[in-house]
């Protein structure tokens, strides 16, 4: 008999302290060995992690009002500048704002040692950080400018909101020119000196549920150490690439838009991070429980590294020019392996997110979901697949109209 | 004849003995060679030098008892890359840049490791950290 379950059944074995859940990694390894039928009938929850950094982050802040009142007009935390473009005392601060201090890449390359992600990070380490904000004056806002320190005790809300998190997949970047480059994808030797990729591979989230059945709108989900939710699709979701047989996509598609309190979350996984030569980035811990509805679920969330591929893409020219070229393709066992055969070249690989930190993730959700502390949700609406239409486009230019 | 040597050192300067021209003292006195490749008031007003030192071994060893007298404090350089551990995300980036195996990953725990035994200051990790756990005590 085929395994069918719903996520109700599975949280009321939840509640009862019932439910065998399982890290992606840990099911990888049953299903090699009973097969997916017997581990889909075993298990009813898979949990997945990630970390690595994901530039589209910041923080939603509402920092409480002031004596007389205050619409501010400009805000920054630790000279880092929030945008106030909203209602009179909230802001948002994001991952890559740099202080307006920062050379920048005047001295090539920056170092960039500081941004919103690193107060971010502060902030949800419990410090207070300096705030200063100012304003024109209105008659119900007289006040023109405040200087004072907030943490998230003075605040009233402060919530993390990453329109766009945790890649389904992602290149590994490659340098063909004969210079050093310093990208996001941390620094890239000259002559394919290295291959860097960034992807938990087996344990990431939405490699382990490649055509979205139960990843969707309104998922509960592990979020920088605390409790978050799926609000959507990511900017970027790109669906409509191309599929291996078994479903997951070859290279980059899918992203999640994810959101969650600042309070509960832990500088462990909110790490501010500074890539030289590019910027600050905010490196994010992201989990996701996958209820084992049937087997098809299964059979993708024990997807090994050897079932999963993504494409090598030179940074040098092919990425900065949009030029759609992959150098190969290779798996995620052979980029863990240590090295890569590239143009009939050896390439060192060198992973940008952490395995330690995913497997930690993968771990702790599956301990709070052992514990009945974390049910699961059934997604509002589900994300847009295969099919949808959905596919993301370039900005062309055009001559303006008259 | 004695041999010649040359050495990356670092010099910390406590306060009281900034004022006065103690490097200088090691070309004119000791026949030393010396290129500065850092230096360095910190906020405690602790001077801090580093640089490449040669001569003649004998030389060099009086110059460097000289510095120590002064009381200057001469370390070695390699042991001024260190790893701050709770920064460190274990991410891999910096096995791209290190030229010696000094940071290593095991493959099982994929724990990335320091070994200052083998490190050699180069330097290149400091840059390819993105959470700046390498650093440098300058
Ligand atoms: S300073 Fe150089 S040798 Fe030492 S750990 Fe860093 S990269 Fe390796
Ligand atoms: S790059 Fe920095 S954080 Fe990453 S493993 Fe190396 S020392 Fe640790």
């Amino acid at each position: 008999m085929s395994v069918k379950r719903t996520v109700a059944e599975i949280n009321e074995r939840i509640r009862k302290g019932q439910a065998v859940v399982m890290t992606a990694e840990e099911v990888a390894r049953l299903v090699k060995e009973k097969g997916t039928r017997k581990a889909a009938a075993e298990v009813d929850v898979v949990t997945t992690g990630t970390f690595g950094p994901m530039c589209s982050s910041g923080a939603i802040i509402n920092t409480g009002h002031t004596k007389p009142r205050i619409k501010m007009k400009k805000a920054w935390f630790n000279d880092v500048e929030a945008y106030c473009g909203l209602a009179a005392v909230d802001c948002y601060l994001g991952a890559t704002e740099l202080p307006e201090s920062d050379p920048e890449n005047r001295v090539y390359p920056g170092a960039f040692p500081y941004g919103g992600a690193h107060v971010i990070q502060e902030l949800v380490a419990g410090k207070e950080v300096r705030f200063r904000a100012i304003a024109y004056g209105t008659d119900c806002y007289p006040r023109k400018e405040i200087e004072t320190t907030v943490s998230l005790k003075t605040v009233n809300e402060a919530y993390l909101f990453n329109p766009r998190n945790c890649y389904q997949n992602y290149n590994c970047a490659v340098n063909l020119s004969d210079r050093t480059i310093y990208t996001y994808m941390g620094v890239l030797k000259p002559n394919l000196g290295n291959a860097n990729y960034c992807s938990a591979g087996v344990l990431s989230p939405l490699l382990k549920d490649p055509l979205y059945r139960t990843i969707g709108i309104g998922t509960r989900i592990f979020l920088g150490g605390g409790v978050g939710y799926v609000v959507g699709p990511g900017t970027q979701h790109n669906p409509e690439v191309r599929r291996l047989p078994s479903g997951v996509p070859a290279g980059g598609a899918g992203t999640l838009a994810v959101t969650g309190d600042l309070r509960g979350m832990s500088p462990e996984f909110v790490v501010g991070v500074s890539f030289t030569g590019y910027g600050v980035s905010l490196a994010v811990g992201l989990g996701v429980p996958i209820p084992v509805l049937d087997e098809e679920v299964m059979r993708h969330a024990a997807l090994g590294d050897e079932d999963l591929v993504t494409q090598v893409i030179d940074y040098s020219h092919d990425y900065p020019e949009m030029v759609a070229r992959s150098l190969g393709e290779v798996s995620y066992a052979q980029l863990r392996s240590g090295s890569v055969q590239i143009q009939g070249r050896e390439v060192p690989t060198v992973s940008l997110s952490s395995l330690p930190k995913a497997r930690k993730i993968a771990a702790r959700l599956k301990e709070w979901i052992g514990a009945g502390d974390f049910l699961l949700s059934e997604p509002a609406a589900t994300l847009p697949g295969p099919g949808s239409g959905i596919a993301i486009k370039a900005l062309h230019e055009r001559a303006r109209k008259h | 004849m004695t041999a010649k040597v040359a050495h990356k050192i670092v010099l910390h300067f406590p306060q009281q003995t900034w004022d006065r021209p103690i490097v200088c003292m090691l070309a004119k006195e000791f026949d030393l060679c010396f290129s500065i490749s850092k230096a360095e008031i910190t906020h405690e007003e602790e001077g801090l030098v580093v640089l490449d030192l040669s001569g003649a071994e004998s030389e060099y060893k009086r110059g460097i008892k000289f510095l120590k007298e002064q009381g200057v404090r001469v370390e070695p350089l390699e042991r001024d890359v260190t790893r701050v551990e709770a920064k460190c995300t274990h991410c891999g980036a910096c096995l791209a840049v290190c030229p010696t195996e000094a940071l290593d990953v095991d493959r099982e725990t994929w724990l990335v490791s320091f070994d200052p035994g083998k490190c050699v200051a180069c330097e290149l990790c400091i840059a390819a950290c993105p959470p700046r756990a390498m650093q440098t005590a300058l």
